[in-house]
């Protein structure tokens, strides 16, 4: 059936509007216009900050649409057929049979109360013609076609016995039942470690080159669509801005947008800090008459407030949506803010863990009462880090690595089994927030990953800000308002934002008003963890920026917690690798990225993805996840590609110095490496 | 505080504006709303609007049917069943009405604090709670009231301890939902005091769960003071009042329905006024209460 329409369009969707009716009964549009064909084979990609409509879009392809939103004009059609005209009963047959979705948390996609055998057989009976004996094998042969070890035990297993990415396999599987001609990917590794992700996506690939599937795939990530897709659509505030093929977009990218997202990419490669795009894309309805990113322009003329641009044809095969393309090569593709080095003093100690090991094991009541220690694997053990003032100490690894859960025991959170904590000056800090005094605390400061989560929604933006104030400095009146001001100014919003609502603002807005009430403690270190992965890449930079210059202000050290090398790269002076809650290699930034000293390093390097479509990751080991570390020897023995034989199952590995101050922690020595 | 405190209030008296609103524009927000709205004003105006003396004695009329004089007609002892419902509210409304805040006050404070405290005396706190919920509520009033007398000063506090305790419930698993999250954290992490905590992060955010809490129980509050005034618990004689009301007229219901139908729809009105405006609160707050096990 496929072979007969090669070359005319499988997804054919023409002059496409959804919308909803705002609070003032006017129609506000969430997608405009949208015209976009997917061919047999093909593989598009589309990309945009949150809000751009890209997985609207990818939904409306399958005829299905929020509630609330309805179509304004235009079709979405699939095989020929109007998606948008079909009965629930032939919406039935197309979906999840010929046309398949894979949602984003596919491991709450799953049921939790069914084996995966089951799962998968119901996905056969409804979608596949196949007779119901076939059933069983047909099980079996798409577990291995996603590359799941042993299927035959798989099948007996509980969804939450798999890890997220054994979860998300399962998941394509199970859309990959009825054999489908399309396949729609919304944000399918968002969530996943970096290692996990680059395997589902060499799948992924393989797949659609071995059925011939066309593929959607929704991401905000650069770097997965660069891997997978042949053709890359833009979408901006609804509308697609830029479409083209894979290399033109990613390497020449002929809309200012296109070209300032890129820049805002930090890079492996890269020790600097990117570009950012300041400014918010328009809400629904608000892009006025002419082209809905001239406020964030750096090509804006009058033209361009007035008419919208239409999407005109360049260079073959790319559309672009913009007056002044022929002018965007001469905005920069990928920038980086040069910023003068800062000098750290290596020499003063501002926070030094020793043996710091905690564990989430609670010891049974036997052991309490006889008050034996639980003989339970810690989940960190044996960190030892010195942090100089001023300097900054990235900290990666996969999830899972212990990572968060150091700095909640830095600050106070957690009580760490054993070890001790020194804050220079201070002396050895109590373990936990209850026991340590005011001035103490003041001097360490959290910053959270998500600022939904760590700004009180019922708090305005005056109140939040005034709670260190008042803690720390007794402020009141005058005196914090006018403080309130200089730091909604610091994080460069204005006194307007005083009385605002969390909900008021932006992602980064929200963002830029945690750092601002950690840095209200005027804090010698703060501790940040993943504070730019909620957020779109054009606003990770815009934060990065700012915690680099109020560093420089105020001489502050960070610990920086994030699973994105190359994030970490931007900001660090010195980097720590962690598996497994115990540290793998320490060293400058530069030297462990020029030459990283331990496996582990090296597996986690290669599987970082680059927006450029000739990039390869290298992918050396399993990407299986453990649940807790072995007892004894090396903690990354299990999936070592460099395992050198019984020594790494029986002797931790000693540390070895590379140079200076590069140390790993791996049987295999320097000079063989 | 005196900057930000100015700051939010004008937000504060707009939201209660804009939640009354979406409360009144859903039609079983707009009927309940003003079922109680109508039963606070017969409470506070009623003694003024009344055609006869409550306790006007006429052993000539006595258990007449509805007449232009007598709309419900008259009572066993020839009072005017009409005056007598209009009345018959305004010593339940009292009583829950104090009663009620004061038990989501220390059933919501009590919840909210072991909820942030958690560990080992919340799990303990819980099973007591567990162990009060199971047992029938109208013997543990009556032990109190038999103990103590029936008078308001009685009453108030004893409906206010026994239903301050399912607000517990309510208040800790609100809290629960809120504590996991990364602004309490954030407050912990800077070392603010328990109760800087609770009345600045965890208050706020639990707030409409209480709210909401509240209405119910008022609700069962009514049915629980009616219900010890039936059994001659609550309000003593003469003072009108509907549970007593259905207990004298109960006898003669087959000759003269009217003087157990007048305050049973008195009753019944308030009850289902507040559960409706109850459930528009849910709605208008965005709790949804089919969602909260109700205890």
């Amino acid at each position: 059936m496929a072979k007969d329409c090669i070359g005319e369009p499988m997804i054919h969707i023409r002059d496409l509007s959804v919308g909803f009716t705002g609070r003032s009964g006017r129609t506000l549009p969430v997608l405009r216009n949208i015209n976009l064909d997917v061919r047999p084979g093909e593989s598009v990609g589309l990309v945009g900050e949150s809000g751009s409509g890209k997985s609207t879009l990818a939904l409306a392809a399958m005829g299905y649409l929020k509630r609330g939103l309805r179509v304004i004009g235009g079709n979405a059609r699939f095989s020929g057929q109007d998606m948008f005209a079909l009965s629930r009963q032939e919406l039935e047959q197309v979906r999840g049979g010929r046309l398949a979705l894979i949602p984003q948390n596919s491991g709450q996609s799953l049921t939790p109360t069914l084996k995966i055998g089951a799962q998968l057989a119901e996905a056969l009976r409804l979608h596949s013609a196949l007779a119901e004996a076939e059933h069983p094998d047909r099980v079996i042969r798409l577990l291995e076609q996603v590359r799941l070890p042993d299927p035959a035990t798989i099948i007996h297993r509980y969804p939450h016995e798999l890890s997220g990415g054994q979860q998300q396999r399962v998941a394509i599987a199970m859309a990959l039942a009825g054999e489908p001609e399309a396949l729609l990917l919304d944000e399918p590794t968002t969530g996943l470690d970096v290692t996990t992700q680059a395997h589902i996506l060499e799948l992924l690939r393989d797949l659609a080159r071995e059925t011939g599937m066309a593929m959607v795939y929704v991401s905000h990530d650069l770097g997965a669509i660069a891997r997978v897709c042949d053709r890359v659509a833009v979408m901006y505030a609804g509308e697609i801005v830029l479409e083209g093929s894979a290399r033109q977009v990613l390497m020449d990218p002929l809309h200012p947008y296109a070209r300032g997202l890129l820049a805002s990419i930090p890079k492996l490669s890269d020790a600097r800090l990117p570009m950012a795009l300041d400014g918010r894309p328009p809400a629904p309805g608000g892009a006025g008459d002419g082209c809905a990113f001239v406020d964030r322009c750096g090509l804006a003329s009058d033209i361009c407030r007035t008419m919208r641009p239409a999407l005109d044809i360049v260079k073959g095969d790319s559309h672009v949506r913009c007056h002044h393309h022929d002018k965007t090569s001469s905005l920069p593709s990928h920038a980086a803010v040069d910023v003068s080095p800062r000098s750290v003093n290596e020499d003063v100690t501002l926070l030094h863990l020793t043996d710091l090991s905690i564990s989430y094991a609670k010891s049974n009541l036997l052991d309490q009462i006889l008050k034996r220690p639980g003989n339970a694997v810690r989940t960190v053990d044996g960190i030892n880090i010195r942090l100089a003032k001023g300097e900054t100490l990235g900290l990666v690894g996969e999830s899972g690595s212990g990572k968060s859960t150091i700095l909640k025991a830095v600050a106070g959170l957690l009580p760490p089994a054993g070890g001790a904590i020194t804050l220079a000056g201070d002396g050895v800090l109590p373990a936990l927030v209850d026991n340590r005094r005011p001035d103490q605390l003041r001097r360490v400061q959290l910053i959270f990953q998500n600022p939904d989560e760590s700004l009180n929604p019922r708090q305005t933006i005056a109140e939040i800000l005034a709670q260190p104030l008042k803690l720390y400095f007794g402020l009141s009146g005058e005196a914090l308002q006018l403080r309130t001001e200089e730091l909604l100014d610091k994080v460069r919003l204005g006194a307007h934002y005083m009385d605002r609502l969390p909900s008021q603002l932006s992602g980064g807005e929200k963002q830029r008003v945690a750092v601002a009430r950690a840095f209200a403690a005027e804090p010698e270190l703060v501790l940040c963890d993943e504070v730019t992965s909620a957020l779109d890449v054009s606003v990770q930079a815009a934060v990065l920026g700012l915690l680099d210059e109020l560093r420089r202000m105020q001489d502050t050290a960070y610990i920086f917690v994030s699973h994105d090398l190359a994030v970490v790269r931007a900001l660090s002076d010195r980097v720590a690798v962690l598996y497994q809650g115990r540290l793998c290699e320490i060293g400058p930034a530069a030297s462990v990225y020029a030459a990283p000293a331990h496996p582990y390093t090296e597996v986690l390097l290669g599987a970082v993805l680059e927006p450029d479509p000739d990039w390869r990751p290298t992918l050396t080991a399993e990407d299986m996840v453990e649940l807790s570390p072995p007892a004894k020897g090396c903690p990354f023995q299990r999936r070592c590609p460099r395992k050198l034989g019984a020594i790494c199952d029986t002797d931790m590995p000693p540390w070895r110095e590379r140079e200076n101050g590069h140390v790993s922690r791996c049987h295999i020595s320097v000079d063989d490496g | 505080m005196a900057v930000s405190s100015t700051n939010a209030r004008p937000s504060a008296a707009a939201r209660f504006t804009s939640v009354l609103a979406d409360i009144a524009s859903r039609p079983s927000g707009a009927i309940g709303l003003s079922l109680v709205l109508f039963h606070l004003f017969l409470a506070l105006f009623g003694p003024f609007l009344v055609p006869f003396d409550y306790k006007a004695v006429d052993a000539n009329l006595m258990l007449q049917g509805p007449s232009g004089a007598h709309w419900f007609g008259t009572d066993h002892l020839g009072r005017d069943t009409f005056s007598r419902t209009l009345l018959g509210g305004r010593e339940a409304i009292l009583v829950t009405g104090i009663a009620t805040p004061l038990a989501v006050i220390w059933g919501g404070f009590i919840g909210i604090f072991f909820g942030l405290v958690g560990g080992r005396i919340d799990e303990v706190l819980m099973r007591v709670v567990d162990a009060f919920l199971s047992l029938p509520w109208i013997l543990k009033m009556l032990v109190l009231i038999v103990t103590f007398g029936t008078g308001i000063e009685v009453l108030i506090p004893t409906l206010a301890f026994f239903y301050g305790i399912p607000v517990i419930r309510i208040a800790r698993a609100a809290t629960h939902d809120v504590v996991a999250r990364d602004f309490v954290q954030a407050a912990r992490a800077r070392g603010h005091g328990r109760m800087t905590i609770i009345r600045r992060e965890l208050l706020p955010n639990v707030r409409d769960a209480l709210l909401v809490e509240g209405a119910m129980r008022w609700s069962w509050m009514l049915l629980a003071f009616s219900s010890l005034s039936f059994l001659g618990f609550g309000v003593s004689p003469p003072t009108p009042d509907w549970g007593l009301m259905i207990a004298d007229a109960r006898g003669f219901m087959s000759f003269a329905p009217s003087g157990v139908l007048a305050p049973v729809v008195g009753l019944s009105s308030l009850i289902i006024g507040i559960n409706l405006t109850a459930d528009a609160l849910a709605k208008a707050l965005g709790i949804d209460r089919a969602q909260k096990a109700p205890v």
